[in-house]
């Protein structure tokens, strides 16, 4: 699996990503949306650490990633918000108007 | 990296919650300098709220609340992690002055600032040349 790892929450006509990236800049972050692609990139940067100063644990996720996403639908990208709050990324992908399916009206 | 190191890990020797709600281990980074121990601690969730750092005796826990994580009114359609509380107990080799612990939160990372107690800083011995 590629990190980070993301959630996908559905309301009517868009669609919620969330992903947990703790503690990155998020001028940092990258999203970029092509037609029904999603592209996440960013880059976490570990503490400036000294001489003679050494790390005893090192589990964090740290450097730069890049994920792919297709999304069932083309976005509005006009329309994309995202919000970044203790570490969890929010981004909200709306339809786009022309791509949503037509009603058809049946005629007795 | 390997697959498991990129999933969260739950912690199974947690303590039991009132709240049924998974406990996930943290991914911790620590580092030594002469004076002090930093521990950074991702905590996605977690706010300055709703972390708990305790130290008793040599026993460091560290926990952290989440609110569900659920997106309101929205159905989730597909998913690649779970969410939950976080807890992680350490046992620590140095006297920690524990009146000068600093602990920040900001972004869902979690630093600690633990100072060495004066009498166990290292201290250079001068050798007197016999």
């Amino acid at each position: 699996m590629d990190y980070p790892a993301i959630n996908v929450w559905e309301k009517n006509d868009s669609l919620i990503v969330t992903t947990e990236l703790p503690g990155i800049d998020p001028e940092k972050i990258d999203i970029s949306v092509t037609g029904s692609t999603l592209t996440l990139s960013g880059t976490s940067t570990a503490d400036p650490i000294k001489e003679g100063e050494n790390y005893l644990r090192q589990e964090r996720e740290l450097g730069s990633f890049q994920r792919n996403f297709q999304l069932p639908f083309q976005v509005d990208s006009k329309k994309i918000e995202a919000r970044y709050e203790k570490g969890i990324l929010q981004i909200t992908l709306p339809r786009l108007k022309e791509d949503l399916p037509k009603k058809i009206k049946i005629n007795s | 990296m390997s697959e498991k190191d990129l999933q969260k890990t739950q912690n199974t020797t947690a303590m039991e919650r009132i709240r049924n709600v998974k406990t996930f281990v943290p991914r911790v980074d620590i580092y030594e300098t002469k004076e002090a121990l930093f521990l950074i601690v991702d905590m996605p969730g977690v706010d300055d709220k709703t972390v708990d750092v305790e130290l008793e005796k040599n026993i460091l826990t560290i926990s952290g609340q989440v609110e569900n994580g659920k997106v309101k009114d929205h159905t989730l359609v597909f998913s690649e992690y779970e969410v939950g509380d976080y807890e992680r107990t350490f046992t620590l080799s140095d006297e920690i002055d524990r009146e000068k612990i600093k602990a920040t939160v900001r972004q869902g990372v979690l630093r600690l600032e633990l100072p060495k107690a004066e009498k166990v800083k290292p201290k250079k011995i001068a050798i007197q040349a016999a």
